[in-house]
């Protein structure tokens, strides 16, 4: 597999960085490969701009930070802003139609769906957004088996909250599939 | 599900956990600072599920007399911290030197001096770690570049700090302490947990708790036990009481200098990458050997004969071991994040120190690949 | 069985004798009293923990046959909270200096205070730093002529009784080396108290703080403690207000204690792992 570089930006509160800890966390676990989760820290515990940065890869990671990534997830205008000039060229630029207007100023792929929309038709609930976007990049970009997720959260989330998760995640995979 | 369960992605801070608590940590005081607090977190939540204590203390330097206090009552202790934290214990660091007291000391390292870059990485206290007490002493400073090697460094800390009764400093990062990546738990036994060693003697019969036996190994008694003998940060006699009788003051000193210098090759921890016919040689350790072992690769990769000393043990330096390494290579380029720390200890090592050359970033980022590759090409003449 | 009869010899370490302490220092009523206290109480030797800082007071810990651990200045309670806290059944007394406990240790007191730990803080109190040459200390007081005070201190000093009690010790006394009888009577339910509890010993420095504030040798600063101070409840004390008080302030056996305290804790956290 080619190693994939993944920027997960948004702003404090959008669950971008428990996001990036979950795929991580299942390829690393329940894919057998090799997984680096890492964010950047500030004094301020919420708000403003978030980065979490994950490789993913078949074989061993050594330098752990993302300089050019080949997928940027930004869920704020103003994380698109701040990062869409780092993709790599002709990169996957994944944004929430909601919260970013797209500036096709950069060479990438830009899709932009209505990911909190979504969630909020279909769940009424916007702590699951961070999932339904997994859903979404997984759909689009099969990196991994959505099963893992799955998986992680299993690990991690109370049973009772488990199918609103599910739900949340199939709900993205469909519209990753048919956007992909 | 289950069959996974050994298998874990977190942070670096808790594979320090995890070593702890598979070492057999009984005791943890601490207090919060960045980038360290995460220790402190889980262990306040892990140590009571088995029937550990935890503490938050009042500051550093109470954190670091609490576990003083406990492992005199025969537990294994630990206490972690950052820059300016780690500035605060050290007297009382340089007291478990002196009284002989296993500890274990994590610092995860941030920018300084001073308050200086909290958030962001450094590896500025290498220097600190060995000298930050007053006075001559003896130190073991351990540090890894995952997390893996977290956990191992952390369990040989503990095993360190019983088997020479001293304080091991374990030296990480904020790159390694807060970047999540896998770590498998190895089931127990799997690495040997060295306990603490008591004395045979029984009661009635005097316990000398500073007169090293044959083997320099000095059995403890825990408080609370039959033996009932002083502890003291003065210079003392086998009885542990305080004596300045210059040839005790004299044998005591060269005792904790010689018990861990002596003792450089078992401790001495390192790794190494593609070195049997390198010609130019990366000496790195903690976050910034991850950005050394990947230039190398790539190069490799390429044909270019690069390969990568990582060292773990810090303090006793390794010199001996450092000086063989490297003896066939054009040129050593030491790669850390501080002004030229163990650069220093590398050149006094070599043989030839004018093909020492540092490769630093200072900036609060972590060293980068391409940075080191630059400084290669100055080196091999090449340009930037 | 009927207890023997006191001999400090059972409890003291020869091998540690002469002390260091000047003729005529307080510190050995103290130390007496400690011993007379302990022995009275029927507690075992192995049972004690005697945890000091650094200073003429601190030294007490090492003339005595208990585990003793002779620590860093200022910082003798948060090695005495380690020792209680990995191993409760353990006693932990905690002899300090007026300097060692309240300035360089004061955060630590306050905080041990809060905690109501089961340790016993006696504060030695001789109103002066004695093993570096006569310089104030936090309980001088203003008006005071030290090394480092020669045109006289204007520092105001701390009351430790009440600074226990606002700190939240459960346990509060004051007695003087005048007063030995009464010293390890309050020794005895110090020790006894669960909880954190406090004991002020005014002890006199004849050396440094006598001298540089004429107040007297040794003898007349002890008869300086008989007439300076009155017993609470005590007649005296009611037509003589501002003598200094001696007694029980604060007995109160309400709190939780801390080691009991995480007992519970321990026992949450393993209910949830299971």
């Amino acid at each position: 597999m080619e190693r994939s570089r993944l920027v997960f930006s948004g702003s404090g509160g959008q669950g971008v960085i428990t996001a990036a800890i979950i795929l991580a966390k299942a390829a690393a676990i329940f894919e057998n490969k090799h997984a680096i989760q890492s964010q950047s820290y500030g004094a301020a515990a919420r708000g403003g701009s978030t980065r979490s940065d994950v490789i993913i890869d078949d074989a061993q990671i050594y330098f752990p930070k993302v300089t050019q990534p080949n997928i940027l997830i930004s869920l704020t205008q103003e994380s698109y802003n701040t990062f869409a000039p780092i993709i790599r060229p002709g990169g996957l630029l994944l944004v929430d139609s909601k919260y970013v207007t797209i500036e096709k100023k950069v060479d990438a792929r830009h899709i932009a769906l209505p990911m909190f929309d979504t969630v909020m038709k279909n769940i009424g609930n916007a702590i699951v957004f961070n999932i339904c976007m997994l859903g979404t990049l997984i759909g689009i970009s099969e990196l991994i088996n959505p099963e893992s997720i799955i998986k992680v959260l299993g690990r991690t989330i109370p049973e009772e909250f488990m199918e609103m998760n599910k739900k949340a995640l199939a709900l993205g995979l469909e519209m990753g599939k048919s956007a992909g | 599900m289950k069959d996974k369960e050994h298998i874990r992605f977190l942070q670096g801070n808790e594979a320090c956990v995890e070593g702890a608590l598979y070492a057999g940590i009984d005791f943890f005081a601490g207090y919060p600072i960045t980038p360290s607090t995460e220790i402190m977190e889980h262990l306040a939540s892990r140590l009571p599920q088995k029937g550990g204590k935890f503490i938050q203390m009042e500051d550093e330097i109470a954190s670091m007399g609490a576990i003083i206090g406990a492992s005199l009552t025969g537990k294994k202790v630990m206490t972690a911290t950052s820059g300016p934290g780690f500035s605060l214990k050290q007297e009382a660091l340089g007291y478990a030197c002196m009284a002989e007291i296993p500890c274990v000391i994590a610092n995860v390292q941030r920018g300084g001096p001073s308050t200086g870059n909290p958030t962001h990485v450094s590896q500025g206290d290498v220097n600190q770690a060995k000298w930050g007490t007053h006075g001559d002493h003896a130190i073991i400073a351990l540090t890894a570049s995952n997390h893996q090697d977290v956990f191992n460094i952390t369990v040989e800390a503990f095993n360190m700090a019983e088997t020479y009764r001293t304080p091991v400093i374990i030296l990480l990062d904020e790159v390694i302490g807060h970047m999540r990546e896998k770590l498998v738990i190895p089931e127990p036994g799997e690495i040997t947990v060295v306990e603490r060693l008591r004395t045979s003697v029984q009661k009635g019969v005097d316990y000398h708790p500073y007169l090293p036996r044959e083997d320099g190994r000095l059995p403890m008694s825990d408080f609370g036990g039959e033996h009932r003998y002083n502890v003291t940060g003065l210079f003392h006699d086998m009885w542990g009481f305080p004596n300045n009788n210059p040839k005790v003051v004299s044998e005591l000193l060269r005792h904790l200098m010689e018990k861990i210098e002596t003792n450089v090759n078992n401790i001495n921890m390192y790794k190494e990458y593609w070195l049997e016919d390198a010609e130019y040689i990366l000496v790195s350790y903690g976050s910034s050997a991850r950005s050394a072992i990947h230039l190398a690769r790539n190069r490799r990769a390429r044909g270019f004969k690069i390969g990568v000393l990582e060292l773990q043990t810090l303090w006793p330096f390794p010199a001996d071991m450092v000086r063989e390494k490297c003896a066939g290579a054009k040129a050593i380029v030491v790669v850390e994040m501080n002004m030229g720390q163990v650069v220093t200890q590398v050149k006094n090592a070599v043989d030839h120190p004018n093909k020492v050359f540092l490769a630093n970033r200072v900036d609060g980022e972590l060293i980068s690949p391409s940075n080191i590759k630059t400084l290669l090409r100055m080196i091999q003449g090449k340009g930037v | 069985m009927t207890k023997p009869a006191f001999n400090f010899k059972d409890y003291i370490r020869p091998r540690f004798f002469p002390h260091l302490w000047c003729p005529g220092c307080g510190h050995g009523i103290v130390l007496g009293s400690l011993l007379r206290a302990v022995h009275e109480l029927g507690l075992d030797k192995n049972e004690i923990v005697i945890t000091s800082g650094i200073g003429c007071s601190s030294r007490i810990s090492g003339y005595v046959d208990f585990h003793s651990l002779h620590t860093i200045h200022g910082r003798a309670l948060t090695f005495a909270t380690g020792v209680k806290l990995s191993k409760p059944n353990l006693k932990a007394i905690v002899p300090m200096g007026d300097g060692d406990a309240l300035a360089i240790g004061g955060n630590h007191f306050i905080h041990a205070a809060r905690r109501n730990i089961d340790i016993t803080a006696i504060v030695m109190n001789n109103r002066i730093y004695g093993m570096t040459g006569g310089q104030f200390s936090p309980l001088s007081g203003s008006g005071k002529k030290a090394t480092t005070a020669p045109y006289s201190t204007i520092d105001r000093n701390f009351d430790v009784v009440e600074l226990a009690k606002s700190a939240g010790a459960t346990f509060v006394a004051r007695s003087t080396v005048y007063h030995a009888n009464e010293c390890k009577d309050f020794l005895k339910q110090a020790i006894s108290h669960k909880g954190f509890s406090v004991v002020e010993i005014l002890t006199q420095c004849p050396t440094y703080y006598g001298r540089k504030n004429k107040e007297g040798d040794a003898i007349q600063m002890m008869e300086g403690y008989k007439t300076n101070t009155a017993k609470i409840g005590s007649k005296r004390l009611e037509s003589n207000p501002h003598l200094i008080q001696r007694g029980i302030f604060v007995e109160d056996t309400t709190v939780p204690e801390y080691c009991e305290a995480y007992d519970k804790i321990i026992e949450t956290a393993m209910k949830g792992k299971a």
